[in-house]
């Protein structure tokens, strides 16, 4: 069992794209994005996981957990993040636009 | 593409992006285990820069650049939500004279966790590069401070102590301090983003010499993102009206 926290990774990245495909609403799909991308998140924590390390601060008794893997994170986290508000301030303007916000009623073209 | 057609990309992708997945993990060292090569080159290398938060280290000294990289996504993405969310043309700002009503509780707290916040986020941005912390986390929770007074208070007194212009003013401020400290960085030693301020004692405040600065930079470039942000959005659901 010692692969599993990788395995729970890929299983968010393919379960938030599955919930892409299947959103019917906007705000679902953002919210289905960020839940693709936190398996990044995962993945990249566990890889740098050490049983009985403690947190990469100077001084700390004993190994610590990996610090390149923990900022990566953190820049990951603040994408994450920015991209969603961008999304949803994306789907405020097609709500106010078309009046939907369900992505199988957008498929015409508007000029 | 019509639903099903839809599935049927999606099944293959996924089966196709989920075998590769196996197939790389069953190859990974084991969970929890004890071999580090990035951890062994990275703690060693943050020794001797006087940040003991070996992840500021990585983020504002020996990565700095990729960090630049970050904040400009940030700066891109606020701009970019700040544009979209402008009242049209035929729209325009109204509030709304019934504020609705704030239980006494909630005031009570948010009043008293206000100033606990700002102290807490300050504390978090200013001890970036001495203990877990730093300017992202920190400018989150800064920008959180503001908000309480939304959530204790009203909108209109939100409206009142943030300005939004100076809050884009500070982002736009802040973003280009980061580069103009790499830019100094350059200038004095021929690397961009080098760290070239005293590393001072090991634990001090003013000390591991630029990480302080940058994560301070950082500290106020996030706190004005979120601000400026959150802002685009409540004025949509509160007080951008159609007018006709």
């Amino acid at each position: 069992m010692s692969l599993l926290p990788y395995f729970v990774a890929g299983w968010l990245l393919l379960i938030g794209c599955f919930g892409v495909v299947r959103s019917r609403d906007l705000i679902h799909t953002v919210v289905c994005v960020a839940i693709a991308q936190s398996g990044t998140y995962v993945l990249l924590l566990s890889t740098g996981f050490q049983y009985g390390a403690s947190a990469p601060v100077q001084g700390a008794p004993g190994p610590v957990v990996d610090p390149v893997v923990q900022a990566l994170t953190l820049t990951d986290i603040v994408v994450s993040a920015t991209v969603t508000a961008l999304l949803l301030a994306l789907v405020i303007q097609i709500a106010k636009r078309t009046d939907t916000v369900d992505p199988d009623k957008l498929d015409e073209l508007r000029g | 593409m019509t639903r099903s057609a839809r599935w049927i990309v999606f099944w293959l992708g996924a089966g196709g992006v989920g075998a590769l997945i196996v197939l790389a993990l069953l190859k990974m060292p084991s969970f929890g285990g004890i071999v580090h090569p990035y951890r062994e080159l990275s703690v060693p290398a943050a020794i001797g820069r006087s940040a003991p938060n070996i992840v500021s280290s990585v983020n504002f000294d020996q990565r700095a650049l990729d960090t630049l990289g970050e904040e400009t996504i940030l700066l891109g993405s606020v701009v970019g939500a700040a544009a979209l969310l402008r009242p049209s043309k035929d729209e325009r700002e109204q509030l709304d004279q019934d504020e609705g009503r704030v239980l006494e509780a909630t005031k009570l707290l948010g009043y008293l966790m206000l100033p606990v916040t700002l102290i807490v986020g300050l504390d978090v941005v200013t001890h970036g590069h001495l203990t877990p912390g730093g300017g992202f986390q920190g400018g989150v929770v800064l920008a959180t401070a503001v908000h309480l007074l939304y959530v204790a208070g009203s909108y209109r007194m939100l409206r009142r102590v943030r300005p939004k212009t100076w809050y884009q003013v500070a982002e736009a401020v802040a973003g280009g301090a980061f580069v103009i400290l790499g830019l100094v960085g350059l200038l004095l030693t021929g690397a961009f983003l080098a760290n070239i301020f005293p590393r001072g004692v090991l634990g001090d405040l003013f000390s591991s010499g630029t990480v302080f600065y940058l994560n301070v930079a950082v500290g106020a470039e996030v706190t004005s993102g979120v601000v400026v942000l959150l802002s685009g959005f409540l004025a949509q659901a509160l007080s951008v009206r159609e007018v006709r």
